[in-house]
């Protein structure tokens, strides 16, 4: 970042992160009060569109992520924390800069401009640009001892059609051992958790994501941290190995670095309880 | 199969809407060896693109594959040809709610479906009332009960949704969707 950081975000929190994962949502903006950020929630945002929507209608799709981008204030960048939002927003945001019809036709629906130079990013990049030696300052407990599986996810990790925007691969290595965090990398770290197969077809989901653990497991990991929040849902649901690992959210770990005191409130959240791994690393009372 | 006299353009039209080019693919397998859920498909991808090439239609649009496909791009970043499979399933998807064909795995269409109906009602997804209605279309109360439970337990399946307060312009948004599903 610049020597003046710009400090303020518009937020889009997205469907899970509202929802099933609200421990990611509150830890991430524990990480960024802690942080100095400010996060300004995206004024009635909606689903960004999802899967299902792409799937079974584009114009639909469009639209959906299409509105959310007429609500962003200019001036500021656009920051979203689940992988799959930030892909559809980033999407439309491209397309509609190719499309200038489909922009006018939706501007003309919505009643507003829509802004198609708010820059969207996810919020590890914000911690890239604040750089590691700040966040190594703001650090309040080592997380010495924290032997993690980095989980990007598919959407983060490889999606084709952003090929030549910003890659996050090995940013979370980065952030989380200046924290004093260990990075275990022979663990099936890219193989994908089953999206909404573990939905619709759990017996398919559930064998593949227990070879995600075991390989965890074996790669002598104390947890899997990700950055997505189906993924964390579909590992922690589908897991049935006999020895279970905690599954952080990646703001988890940062918040809890960080010194956040609420953690209580997210971890009673997970379905594999997470306490026991932090307990004895004294990480947490 | 007299593969001469079979019709290509279901090919060309795939490539066009894709952006994909598949005519490289010297079915090499690379796809099927890395595609993590290769085993519930009827069809390994590469052989839905030799489907293409073929001009067998009806089969690539009615086959499993392409309602399995989460769209997880292994296949698409190990393909040596470069070839985006992902986004070749992505448009036969969307192509056979088009043509209407026979649906090789209707209870994923119904979930995208209950999926968009949350949409529409509240302009976010609200995972419990999607869930609900995937079950009793699919009656299939029963399978999965203890997973639902415990995530209600630990309050991660909210009883009420959160909602858009302009339902009204999230309403609009969807009257290309009914248009195209009509």
């Amino acid at each position: 970042m610049s020597q003046s950081p710009q400090m303020d975000f518009s937020y889009f929190p997205g469907c899970s992160l509202a929802t099933t994962a609200a421990e990611s949502n509150q830890s991430m903006i524990q990480s960024a009060r802690i942080l100095g950020l400010n996060l300004i929630e995206l004024e009635d945002w909606n689903c960004c569109g999802s899967s299902s929507a792409s799937t079974l209608c584009k114009n639909l799709a469009l639209a959906m992520a299409a509105r959310n981008l007429s609500l962003a204030p200019a001036g500021r960048p656009l920051v979203a924390m689940c992988p799959r939002c930030l892909h559809y927003l980033r999407g439309a945001q491209h397309c509609l800069r190719d499309d200038g019809e489909t922009r006018r036709n939706l501007e003309e629906q919505f009643g507003r401009p829509i802004n198609l130079d708010v820059e969207i990013i996810h919020f590890m990049e914000i911690l890239v640009r604040c750089g590691l030696d700040r966040l190594g300052e703001k650090a309040r407990r080592s997380l010495k001892g924290l032997k993690f599986v980095p989980y990007y996810g598919c959407t983060l990790f490889r999606p084709p059609r952003l090929a030549r925007q910003k890659y996050f691969q090995g940013e979370m290595e980065n952030i989380l051992t200046a924290l004093g965090a260990e990075p275990v990398t022979t663990a099936l770290s890219h193989r994908c958790c089953g999206s909404f197969l573990s939905a619709t077809d759990p017996e398919v989901v559930t064998p593949l994501v227990n070879e995600i653990i075991d390989s965890a497991v074996a790669s002598r990991a104390n947890c899997l941290v990700t950055a997505c929040a189906m993924c964390q849902l579909n590992l922690e649901i589908r897991g049935t190995t006999k020895t279970r690992l905690p599954i952080f959210h990646f703001s988890e770990i940062l918040a809890l670095a960080l010194g956040a005191e609420d953690y209580e409130t997210w971890f009673v959240r997970h379905l594999v309880d997470p306490r026991p791994v932090l307990q004895n690393l004294a990480l947490v009372a | 199969m007299d593969t001469g006299r079979q019709d290509r353009s279901l090919a060309d039209a795939v490539m066009a809407r894709s952006g994909t080019n598949f005519k490289a693919c010297y079915q090499c397998r690379a796809c099927a060896a890395g595609c993590p859920f290769v085993k519930a498909m009827d069809y390994p991808p590469n052989a839905v693109l030799r489907l293409l090439q073929y001009g067998m239609t009806q089969e690539a649009l009615t086959c499993k594959t392409i309602w399995v496909c989460v769209g997880c791009h292994t296949c698409s970043s190990q393909c040596p040809m470069n070839i985006d499979l992902a986004a070749v399933m992505d448009t036969l998807r969307l192509m056979a709610v088009e043509e209407g064909v026979a649906i090789a795995s209707p209870h994923i269409l119904d979930f995208h479906e209950e999926v968009l109906r949350s949409l529409e009602r509240y302009g976010r997804a609200h995972k419990l009332g999607i869930m609900l209605r995937h079950k009793m279309s699919t009656k299939s109360w029963f399978k999965d009960l203890d997973v639902g439970l415990k995530m209600l337990a630990k309050r991660k399946l909210d009883l009420w949704p959160s909602k858009v307060k302009d339902i009204k312009e999230i309403a609009g948004l969807f009257q290309c969707y009914w248009r195209e599903a009509s």
